[in-house]
């Protein structure tokens, strides 16, 4: 499905009440590295059919990023059942990306 | 992307300035190039933010913007891109043989512009704290750090410039430098000088970083008294130079003893015939993207030439 824009607003509905994991990319337009991860994660939502894919803007929703201790972007997480099921710091490549989601909808 | 089994003229690994620069030189050579990205499309400019010192750029360019046009002339003289890692190279025999992504690719000619990628610090609680306050990229994590105090590990042009990005929102930076020197050029140094946030801690070497669920501090060590102490901060930045990416050509071809670049003789040509190499994983000296795309050059004009040779 189509990638979500997430922001400090639907967060909570979007992904912390998620009934499926959902893969958040945290990251900033002035970051060079999420350039990279950008199209990753586009790709990765068009392939990937049924997995929930949002992006969150850390310039934009500071209290979220901040929430979930952001310290570095671009950060990948991985929320289950309303929690953090995995955290990745740096550009992460689609199949390593698809593996972790498959592995969080088990 | 084309068949496996059919033997193209000439594979490009990696995507950097070199890579790019040999990609529009080749392309142009009607050679039908092939260039695999690797894993960061557009190497260590992408990233950076702006870059002041690329001809052409007086105002400064973003650096993957100038990876990006690099990108588009390649692909526009008949370059063709592939965003994808090479795997396995075998030079044993020619054609030479590539892997990616699980297929085998046959190429006549080979350019390795694979690059250098920057060092750790190589400790336990650096890795584990990654991303909760230790990271290599002052661009992409200062905006974490308004307000507060951080160290920036190192002493050449990159930690500087580090430093002086950070000074912007940081209330205080320290410079942590293992000589009582900057290896910096005299430009960065002295603005870094002038900085009031800034300030240095001399012939100090970081041997822990200190924080349970985030950075805390740092322990160092003077390596002239052997007197430890511990700094308080809240974000370690780490920029002690590169390593060049030639794990993959370990035994394939020759790499200087040191630290693993690859040997070069008169202008690209490696220790095997019909291989050749450009850019920072062969140039520890000048490491500039200037000299990396002239190098890209050099090498498609040498392996142009040797294709001809061949026939």
């Amino acid at each position: 499905m189509p990638e979500i824009i997430l922001t400090d607003k639907n967060f909570e509905n979007e992904v912390i009440k998620s009934a499926i994991p959902v893969l958040v990319d945290f990251w900033a337009p002035w970051c060079g590295p999420c350039q990279i991860q950008g199209p990753i994660i586009d790709e990765l939502a068009k392939e990937a059919a049924t997995a929930k894919i949002g992006k969150l803007n850390v310039d934009e929703n500071q209290a979220t990023a901040s929430k979930f201790g952001v310290m570095s972007i671009p950060t990948l997480m991985i929320f289950k059942n309303g929690s953090v099921f995995e955290q990745m710091v740096g550009v992460q490549q689609k199949n390593a990306l698809k593996k972790k989601m498959e592995e969080a909808a088990k | 992307m084309p068949e496996a089994t059919k033997t193209i003229n000439i594979i490009i690994i990696g995507s950097g300035p070199a890579g790019y620069t040999a990609g529009i030189y080749a392309g142009r050579a009607q050679l039908k190039p092939l260039l695999f990205t690797g894993e960061e499309p557009g190497g260590q400019l992408s990233w950076t933010t702006e870059v002041e010192n690329y001809p052409g750029f007086p105002d400064g360019v973003q650096g993957p913007e100038l990876m990006n046009k690099f990108r588009d002339q390649a692909e526009k003289f008949g370059a063709e891109i592939v965003d994808a890692k090479v795997e396995k190279v075998d030079f044993s025999a020619r054609p030479f043989k590539i892997w990616s992504s699980g297929k085998e690719y046959q190429s006549r000619a080979v350019i390795i512009v694979t690059g250098a990628s920057a060092n750790w610090l190589g400790l336990e609680n650096e890795k584990r704290l990654k991303g909760r306050g230790v990271s290599s990229c002052a661009t992409c994590d200062g905006f974490f750090f308004r307000g507060k105090d951080v160290v920036v590990v190192g002493g050449g042009d990159v930690a500087l410039e580090d430093a002086i990005t950070l000074a912007k929102v940081a209330k205080s930076v320290k410079i942590i430098h293992r000589r009582d020197c900057l290896r910096a050029s005299e430009f960065m140094q002295k603005r870094a000088r002038e900085n009031e946030k800034i300030s240095f801690v001399w012939n100090s070497e970081v041997i822990d970083v200190l924080g349970d669920q985030k950075v805390a501090g740092v322990r160092v060590k003077n390596n002239q008294t052997s007197e430890e102490t511990e700094i308080k901060c809240d974000g370690v930045f780490v920029a002690i130079g590169h390593h060049p990416n030639t794990e993959m050509f370990k035994g394939q071809i020759d790499l200087e003893d040191r630290f693993g670049y690859i040997v070069l003789h008169g202008g690209s040509r490696t220790s095997v015939e019909g291989v050749f190499a450009a850019g920072d994983v062969a140039d520890f000296k000048y490491r500039q993207a200037v000299t990396a795309a002239g190098m890209g050059c050099m090498a498609a004009l040498d392996a142009e030439k040797w294709l001809e040779s061949q026939n």
